[in-house]
């Protein structure tokens, strides 16, 4: 079949739906617009439940994508495209017959929870730095010294709408209490906080891994939001909630503040729907054309849709999601 | 000299402070049944407690505070269970409630003699 799929968005989703158009006889593009592919897997350490280093995956996932001499163009954006052509941010037009939509999400800003402090006082953080951090080797606080008291807050950028984000982002959950988990490890004396709206451990042997971290990590898990932080004058952070299964406010001061942003949707979503013809869901992300017979199609007839584009996912579910949406793609390509 | 009686008080603050409260009794009943950091607050040995639906004794609340360092009053809420251990055939966490209420009462009890 001499057929030619471009597959936007070099991330897991965009390298799997590559790897499966080609092994089915489909001539696939990779057009990333960062310098490199891997998307947001570049930035993780661990993966939840299992602890398996994201470099493994990815790694694997480069390698394969190499080994098959998939065309992958780098540093290029994508202005506008159609099932037929993708315009690019310099101009060029890509002629193809098909796409497939993998340009995963953005994760929230924290500095917009001014309440919280991000960006303002020291040793308030976000999972992504801790991400980083642990992937250097060193986690610290903002003088180098070893924290004593770590609080983790859920959902910040996700069920609020005051941010404008309504949806939930489902891996927050799961990657405050792997973090919480690591955090223990590195500093066995110190004392973890998980403040929580609800605890949402949706995957395989998610629950098994936040009742492990309960009662063999001692993590304490606090069912409140915390309203507010503030430094203390000592650098500390002081944060208040109410521990709502006591029905009485709580505050305590911390040496970090770790806040689990949530994946919103990116920005460009809107400009790109309009110019595809593509449905965008009430949270910004990308409608399928149906949730259950169609989930890996869009409201366009030759553009499909892998990973988190269309809804917040994990990266075993992005994975399996990009072979489905490339199979779509080539039973569409057969029928055209 | 006797204090004047302007017929008001200043209420005490409500909050749990973290800060101040004392985590070793805690700490030990923790480390003496870790099964009961296993909680999700679900309430069912609440729901299902004798005591409970007579009086005003909610055993996942005073457990809650005691995890928190708020011991006041606990042990004379404690001595309200029954220790029936229809709580401990509920849990869905499957926690021996019935031994973390002695071993609170246990606990508590030392404190106070």
């Amino acid at each position: 079949m001499n057929k030619r799929v471009i597959v936007i968005g070099g991330g897991a989703a965009g390298m799997q739906a590559a790897l499966r158009l080609k092994e089915s006889g489909v001539e696939p593009t990779i057009v990333e617009r960062e310098a490199e592919t891997g998307g947001k897997l570049r930035d993780w350490y661990v993966l939840f439940p299992s602890f398996t280093p994201a470099a493994d995956v990815l790694g694997e996932l480069r390698r394969r994508v190499a080994e098959r001499h998939i065309e992958v163009m780098t540093s290029t954006g994508v202005k506008s495209f159609t099932s037929r052509e993708v315009t690019l941010d310099d101009g060029r037009r890509l002629a193809c017959d098909a796409v497939v939509l993998a340009t995963g999400f953005t994760l929230f800003d924290a500095s917009l929870k001014e309440e919280y402090g991000y960006g303002l006082y020291d040793n308030v953080f976000t999972s992504a730095d801790i991400e980083r951090m642990l992937s250097r080797g060193r986690v610290a606080k903002a003088d180098g010294s070893r924290p004593r008291r770590i609080a983790l807050l859920h959902c910040v950028g996700s069920r609020d709408e005051k941010v404008c984000q309504q949806h939930c982002s489902r891996v927050c959950c799961i990657t405050g209490v792997k973090q919480a988990m690591e955090l223990k490890k590195l500093f066995p004396e110190a004392d973890v906080f998980n403040f929580y709206m609800d605890i949402r451990m949706f995957g395989p042997g998610y629950e098994e891994m936040y009742r492990e971290a309960q009662q063999k990590y001692n993590i304490h898990f606090v069912r409140g939001r915390i309203s507010e932080a503030s430094p203390t004058i000592d650098g500390r952070v002081q944060i208040k909630a109410e521990d709502t299964l006591t029905g009485r406010p709580l505050r305590m001061s911390v040496d970090m503040l770790v806040l689990l942003v949530g994946m919103r949707a990116n920005d460009d979503n809107a400009a790109l729907a309009e110019g595809a013809g593509l449905r965008r869901a009430p949270s910004g992300f990308i409608a399928p054309r149906n949730l259950f017979l169609g989930n890996v199609e869009s409201d366009a007839a030759g553009i499909f849709l892998a990973g988190t584009v269309s809804a917040p996912k994990n990266i075993g579910e992005t994975l399996n999601e990009a072979t489905a949406a490339a199979d779509a793609a080539v039973e569409y390509l057969k029928r055209s | 000299m006797a204090t004047i009686n302007f017929g008001y008080t200043i209420s005490k603050p409500r909050a749990i402070d973290m800060d101040r409260n004392n985590l070793r009794k805690s700490d030990e009943i923790l480390r003496e049944m870790p099964e009961l950091q296993a909680c999700i607050g679900c309430g069912s040995c609440t729901a299902v407690c004798t005591a409970g639906n007579l009086t005003s004794f909610n055993f996942r609340r005073v457990h809650t505070l005691i995890r928190r360092g708020e011991y006041q009053g606990a042990y004379e809420e404690m001595n309200k269970c029954m220790l029936c251990g229809k709580c401990r055939l509920v849990c869905p966490r499957g926690i021996n409630t019935r031994g973390v209420a002695m071993l609170i009462k246990r606990k508590l009890g030392d404190n106070r003699s």
